[in-house]
């Protein structure tokens, strides 16, 4: 099985792969759209600012890449801003059009220390992952919770998180097996 | 809130942890990358390694010792040390690093926080303040700089940091606890997260730091022992903190 992870300047690519690979996958980093086709598992990573971020992945070709592939329904999971960038806009830097593989928009979170930062509990299953954000998913696809705010989204065949699984320790490594295995 | 964090600190120099008080009688604590992993495997909630030479060999902690630890690491890691430039900070992320702190040069030129949010997000990017009596030093604490604690923790914010790792040099190596005064006052001055740092000699220390902090950084208390940190994870349980379950 290959997972593709993608690599356009905006994630924290060698900690996803490396996560991959403590559970036997065959991960690599890519920037080529034609990968992003063909894999069995494309990962959305995602750090820094959305309009930096969007036009990361226009400049690689990634963004049609992405959408054309899971209108196939390949199985592609987003992480962090890679959830973000897959609403149809986040209000970041004065507003960002993103992918729309999910409905609904990133907002700015406006309760509590900003960025969010630290451990916390995923409701369904009560584990808890990492999370460092600034900005929240509002979606009807919302699949999990945090503190009422989106932990995972889903529709059709991509799944996005809030939280960082690779950075999420023992649950993070089983969240990533499950990924995996339905690849 | 997500739950307050337990966070080893390791002092590292030319590739090694050390330990030691700043820069005075350094001895060797073993190889950051295996150490780094026995914390992670006992419970810590993210790491800090700060490179102790790096600032005055004007260099960051070197990229590769940085993948390493990545490869390793299935938590959270904050670099510090030698961070002059948003290309430093972009160099240390792109190895694996979650986040660089920056301290000296950030006194010398605000305007690198700004540099490092607007490249990496202001959720990678941690102000280190030292202060002694609210006022803030440079220099690994040697310098004094004039500037009052809670309007620079203030200043960075707006600048756009994303969190303040504060220490208390006169709290530092007491063993006597935190200085939860100057933690409260820069905890309230701010509305970014807030790492106590320096004083903490036992358990209770630890929770009362965390009653008004977000994270504690751990350093001699835990005597450079994982199984010392999953004991303190226990008798802070103990003592009602609320900490993850790592399991």
């Amino acid at each position: 099985m290959r997972v593709a992870v993608c690599d356009y300047g905006a994630g924290n690519v060698r900690s996803v792969l490396a996560a991959l690979a403590r559970l036997g996958a065959d991960a690599r980093s890519t920037r080529d759209p034609d990968d992003v086709i063909a894999a069995d598992l494309v990962v959305l990573p995602g750090v820094g600012s959305a309009a930096s971020a969007m036009s990361g992945l226009r400049e690689c070709g990634l963004d049609a890449a992405l959408r054309s592939r899971v209108g196939a329904g390949g199985l592609t999971l987003g992480i962090c801003l890679g959830l973000q960038l897959a609403l149809e806009e986040s209000e970041e830097d004065g507003g960002t059009p993103a992918l729309g593989l999910l409905p609904g928009r990133a907002k700015r979170l406006r309760k509590g220390r900003v960025p969010r930062i630290g451990w916390a509990r995923v409701e369904p299953g009560g584990e808890s992952f990492y999370f460092a954000h600034s900005y929240t998913a509002e979606t009807p696809t919302a699949s999990a919770r945090s503190e009422g705010i989106v932990a995972a989204a889903q529709a059709g065949s991509f799944l996005g998180v809030q939280f960082h699984p690779e950075k999420s320790g023992a649950a993070g490594a089983r969240f990533l097996a499950r990924c995996l295995s339905r690849a | 809130m997500p739950l307050p964090r337990l966070i080893p600190c390791l002092d590292v120099a030319s590739g090694r942890v050390v330990k030691g008080v700043r820069f005075q009688g350094l001895r060797d604590a073993g190889d950051p990358v295996e150490l780094g992993a026995a914390y992670s495997d006992a419970g810590a909630d993210e790491l800090v390694f700060l490179d102790v030479t790096a600032t005055v060999e004007e260099r960051t902690l070197l990229p590769e010792l940085v993948s390493r630890v990545a490869d390793e690491l299935a938590v959270p890691f904050t670099v510090g040390g030698g961070v002059r430039s948003a290309a430093d900070g972009e160099a240390l992320l792109r190895a694996g690093a979650d986040r660089v702190a920056v301290n000296s040069a950030a006194l010398e030129r605000p305007g690198l926080i700004g540099e490092l949010a607007a490249l990496l997000g202001s959720q990678a990017v941690v102000v280190a303040i030292d202060a002694s009596a609210s006022e803030v030093y440079a220099r690994a604490g040697t310098v004094p700089t004039g500037r009052d604690a809670l309007t620079w923790a203030a200043e960075a914010e707006a600048r756009g940091a994303g969190e303040i790792l504060l220490t208390s040099i006169d709290a530092d190596g007491t063993r006597a606890g935190y200085d939860l005064g100057l933690t409260r006052a820069v905890a309230d001055a701010v509305s970014i997260p807030v790492i106590a740092s320096g004083g903490a000699g036992e358990a209770r220390h630890v929770a009362e730091a965390l009653e008004v902090a977000q994270a504690a950084l751990l350093a001699s208390i835990l005597h450079e022992s994982p199984a010392r940190l999953g004991a303190l994870r226990d008798e802070l349980r103990g003592l009602g903190v609320p900490l993850r379950d790592a399991a």
